[in-house]
């Protein structure tokens, strides 16, 4: 390990403490958020939000993705394809036809 | 590079062995007998269906007391064997034979690689799916015998099945994380460990097809592995995920919570299950492109468009799941779209045939007994691929669904098209594993029997289906338009015990070529890929010395070379 | 050990420009993804297809924001923790890495003690994943996910827990001989860790507050 590598380490460090504390910090913005009891869909909206967000701090800083190779990104941007597949269209052949609860109103 | 192995003691070596070689070899092995197994009980099947209600020959009568009257299959019987002969062909037969043992023996060689990426997690791969296999295989030994809601598992009727299903599930999870394992070491595998100088349009399209099956693997898997854990809970727990409300299981209703939906199983099911038809034919593709390319003595017609196409392929078939879902009523709109994404993703399978084909054109075609099976495969596979067409197409689907028809269909494609592929793959590759040729007289006699039983099988389900007969029938005598075309099951049964007759001669000449056939050379087929600059068999390591890739895959026939074919390994004069 | 040596174990793929087992992690990576996507979109399908009064919100069918939050802080925690190993081993520091590690496993081990207490209040109240919310005859799907959401979840926690002490027991041997591969295995299990934390992100609001 050379000199300015672990200089660069020690920089790292303190992103990682600015992280976390933004992390914590939404944590409790969302919660907070709850008991306003919004409306269901901006609150859904929201919510949604604000994961993403703690999500990609941590891929970001955490798993490195803000430096990584660009293999990884691909990699992740093909499974991003499939996983929009995979969440868009069940939910679109379940609009056209009846609701699961054949007793409500 | 070629420091000294100490020699390993036999458990090492065979059994917990981290050689991709052998760990090739025993998925092999173990897929050839599941192959054997699953195989048996579809004859079983086809006694009931030519014969319904007679006692079964031979075997009637040391069967199970709750499988068997008097000798005669019951209807609870049949279910299993359908179920599971599904089952064992595709998760424990051809997936293992194609990407475990072909992908596992090949893709090293081919990339000159001394090992897979990662030799622990490929042992862990075949333990996790020898673990799988066996305890679908057990379910056969419950009290209520083995799952018998087909090889779909489709809910409510699975969830409210016998241990048997639960069995099933269990072991679809080890041999889901089997495969993510293989799928990750492959990818791996062939992005880090090419020779060099062994570009990616340098590689053979036979590891084309592995890059992409695994993918397809690690990819798609994962929602089976959701389903799995989702009706695993529904069964052991209690929960509904796909058990809708106010459900009536033999006039009672169900005591369940209810509130789920049985079309969410089969969206996740389907999800895996097409890009499973995708690795089942796949890597058959890229063994017989590796075998015509060789036998005709000519490049690839079109090797990069069959790259691009292969790569469409794949990514295409994350979209047209729901095409095995036209039935259940999910609106036209989602219909059309799945059906306009069928349409499409059949063009490059056709690119990718017709390019096979035109390869032949001018080729001085060498009749050798992996060639045979390889000229049979692109017929087959076309007639699968084009009966598939109707099914596709959400109209005509409406009459098909559920008939004999997609039976013939989907059998054509995998049957004669990939076990075909994979036969060729086993005659072209055998002199590289054993280091002994196989017998040609009896691989022809295996090649010709073969090839007019399978289509003594699989060309009469096509016109039953057109009948209107359902493939879930038990008795398909019960109903007139059934009992109208009963001949024509009666043929298919007939041609299936002759087909398992015609593998007599292949199972002589595997074993007895091992031993007493004349030592095969290190390149036998005068091929031109690097797994044929190994020794034969090639040591652990592989490789004497580290290979270097000088040319594309398929140099064969290059005008002003002194041989018909050029391999990658050897450096021309130019 | 009968396994060859291979290339790219420490050093990057001229190509890619990452390691063997950081492409291999990734690639894992990307099919827990999907494997978890398809969970959240069964989750999605399910809920689009019950009406609203069948849907409690967590805090309408008896979760606990508070410990709910207090769960998230922690798995946050030990994220900070194991990239702060990360980083102790890349200066070198072994003794800083051991405590780091250890504190991620410790934290991982009070997520799965509160996990436990949180199972246990419920089946204490009688709600099982297969019985309704909240005078237990409404028939709901909320528990059913909860469970089965949580505890997929958890197992993913305890698999991280078991390589995570392997690695800080016997695997830190390695730091003797082969400093750099010890390093980079600690950053692939530190990636499995980072998007299980990533996993309960996600799992906290959808469960407990939506």
């Amino acid at each position: 390990m050379t000199e300015s590598e672990a200089a660069l380490v020690k920089q790292e460090v303190r992103v990682y403490v600015m992280v976390f504390t933004a992390l914590a910090g939404l944590t409790v913005v969302t919660v907070a958020i709850s008991y306003l009891h919004l409306p269901t869909v901006l609150a859904i909206s929201v919510a949604l939000v604000v994961a993403t967000v703690k999500a990609g701090l941590v891929a970001s800083y955490f798993m490195h993705l803000i430096s990584e190779e660009k293999v990884i990104l691909w990699l992740l941007l093909l499974c991003a394809a499939f996983l929009v597949a995979l969440m868009a269209l069940p939910v679109g052949t379940e609009t056209g036809i009846a609701p699961l609860w054949p007793f409500s109103s | 590079m070629s420091e000294a192995h100490p020699e390993l003691g036999f458990w090492r070596k065979y059994v917990f062995a981290t050689d991709h070689k052998v760990i090739g070899i025993q998925y092999g092995i173990s897929a050839l007998v599941f192959l054997f197994i699953g195989f048996c009980l579809m004859m079983l099947m086809r006694w009931q269906l030519a014969y319904p209600g007679e006692a079964i020959p031979l075997i009637g009568g040391l069967l199970r007391e709750s499988w068997v009257n008097q000798g005669a299959m019951l209807p609870n019987f049949y279910n299993q064997l359908g179920a599971m002969h599904g089952t064992i062909m595709v998760f424990m037969g051809i997936v293992p034979l194609a990407v475990g043992a072909f992908g596992n023996f090949v893709v090293p060689l081919q990339i000159g690689a001394r090992d897979m990426a990662f030799p622990r997690l490929n042992m862990m791969s075949y333990q996790a799916f020898i673990i799988g296999g066996l305890v679908m295989l057990t379910s056969f030994l419950l009290p209520g015998g083995a799952a018998s809601s087909g090889w779909t598992s489709y809910a409510p009727l699975a969830v409210i099945a016998t241990t048997g299903q639960t069995f099933w599930l269990i072991g679809m999870i080890f041999l889901i994380a089997s495969s993510l394992l293989g799928a990750i070491n492959f990818i791996v595998t062939i992005v880090h460990l090419r020779a060099e100088g062994l570009t990616f349009f340098r590689l053979p399209f036979f590891v084309w097809s592995q890059l992409v099956t695994a993918f397809l693997l690690l990819l798609a898997f994962p929602a089976l592995q959701a389903a799995a854990v989702f009706q695993l809970m529904d069964r052991l727990v209690g929960t509904s995920f796909f058990l809708p409300s106010g459900l009536v299981v033999g006039g009672e209703p169900l005591a369940a919570v209810g509130g789920g939906s049985p079309l969410l199983w089969q969206h996740l099911f389907w999800f895996l299950a097409h890009p499973e038809v995708y690795v089942l034919i796949l890597p058959g593709m890229g063994i017989i492109a590796e075998v015509i390319a060789n036998n005709t003595r000519k490049p690839l017609w079109g090797y990069r468009t069959m790259v691009y196409s292969l790569l469409f392929l794949g990514f295409m078939s994350f979209t047209v799941w729901a095409h095995h879902m036209f039935l259940t009523g999910m609106g036209t709109t989602m219909s059309t779209f799945f059906q306009a994404t069928t349409m499409i993703i059949s063009i490059p399978s056709v690119i990718i045939l017709s390019c096979l084909l035109i390869t032949l054109w001018g080729g001085s075609i060498r009749f050798s007994v992996p060639m045979l099976f390889a000229l049979a495969f692109l017929p087959m596979f076309g007639i699968g691929g084009l009966t598939g067409l109707p099914l596709g197409l959400a109209v005509p689907d409406v009459y098909l669904h559920d008939s004999y028809y997609i039976i013939g269909h989907f059998h054509y494609i995998v049957a004669p098209g990939t076990i075909f592929a994979l036969f060729a793959g086993i005659y072209h590759w055998y002199p590289k594993v054993t280091g002994r040729a196989m017998n040609v007289t009896l691989g022809k006699i295996h090649f010709w029997l073969s090839f007019l039983f399978m289509n003594g099988i699989f060309m009469p389900m096509l016109f039953e289906g057109m009948a209107g007969v359902s493939r879930r029938l038990f008795d398909p005598t019960i109903y007139a338009h059934g009992a109208a075309v009963h001949g024509l099951t009666v043929m298919t049964s007939w041609s299936a015990w002759c087909l398992a007759l015609a593998q007599i001669p292949f199972v002589i000449n595997f074993f007895w070529s091992m031993r007493k056939q004349e030592r095969a050379e290190e390149n036998p087929w005068q091929a031109t890929t690097l797994e044929w600059a190994t020794p034969t068999p090639p040591p652990h390591g592989n490789f004497p010395e580290t290979p270097v890739v000088y040319c594309g895959p398929y140099e064969y026939s290059v005008p002003g070379a002194a041989r018909d074919f050029s391999p990658q390994f050897v450096k021309q004069e130019v | 050990m009968s396994t060859l040596d291979l290339p790219y174990q420490v050093e990057p793929h001229p190509l890619t420009g990452v390691t063997s087992g950081k492409l291999g992690i990734w690639l894992f990576l990307a099919s827990e993804v999907m494997l978890f996507g398809s969970l959240f979109s069964s989750y999605v399908l399910l809920r689009v297809g019950s009406p609203p009064e069948f849907w409690p919100l967590g805090i309408e069918a008896g979760l606990s924001v508070p410990i709910g939050t207090f769960n998230t802080l922690v798995l946050i925690g030990s994220s900070v923790t194991m990239v702060m190993s990360w980083a102790s081993l890349k200066m070198g520091n072994l003794g800083a890495f051991r405590r780091y590690f250890g504190a991620t496993i410790g934290l991982g081990g009070v997520f799965l003690l509160v996990k436990a207490f949180e199972y246990s209040t419920k089946f204490s109240h009688g709600i099982f994943p297969a019985v309704g919310w909240p005078e237990l005859t409404d028939p709901s799907m909320f528990y059913g996910l909860y469970f089965t959401f949580t505890g997929l979840h958890a197992l993913h926690v305890l698999l991280g827990i078991l390589v995570n002490l392997w690695l800080l027991i016997w695997g830190a041997a390695m730091w003797e001989t082969a400093p750099e591969r010890f390093a980079g295995r600690i950053e692939i299990a530190g990636l499995y860790w980072h998007f299980v934390d990533l996993v309960w992100i996600f799992l906290f609001p959808v469960l407990y507050l939506l």
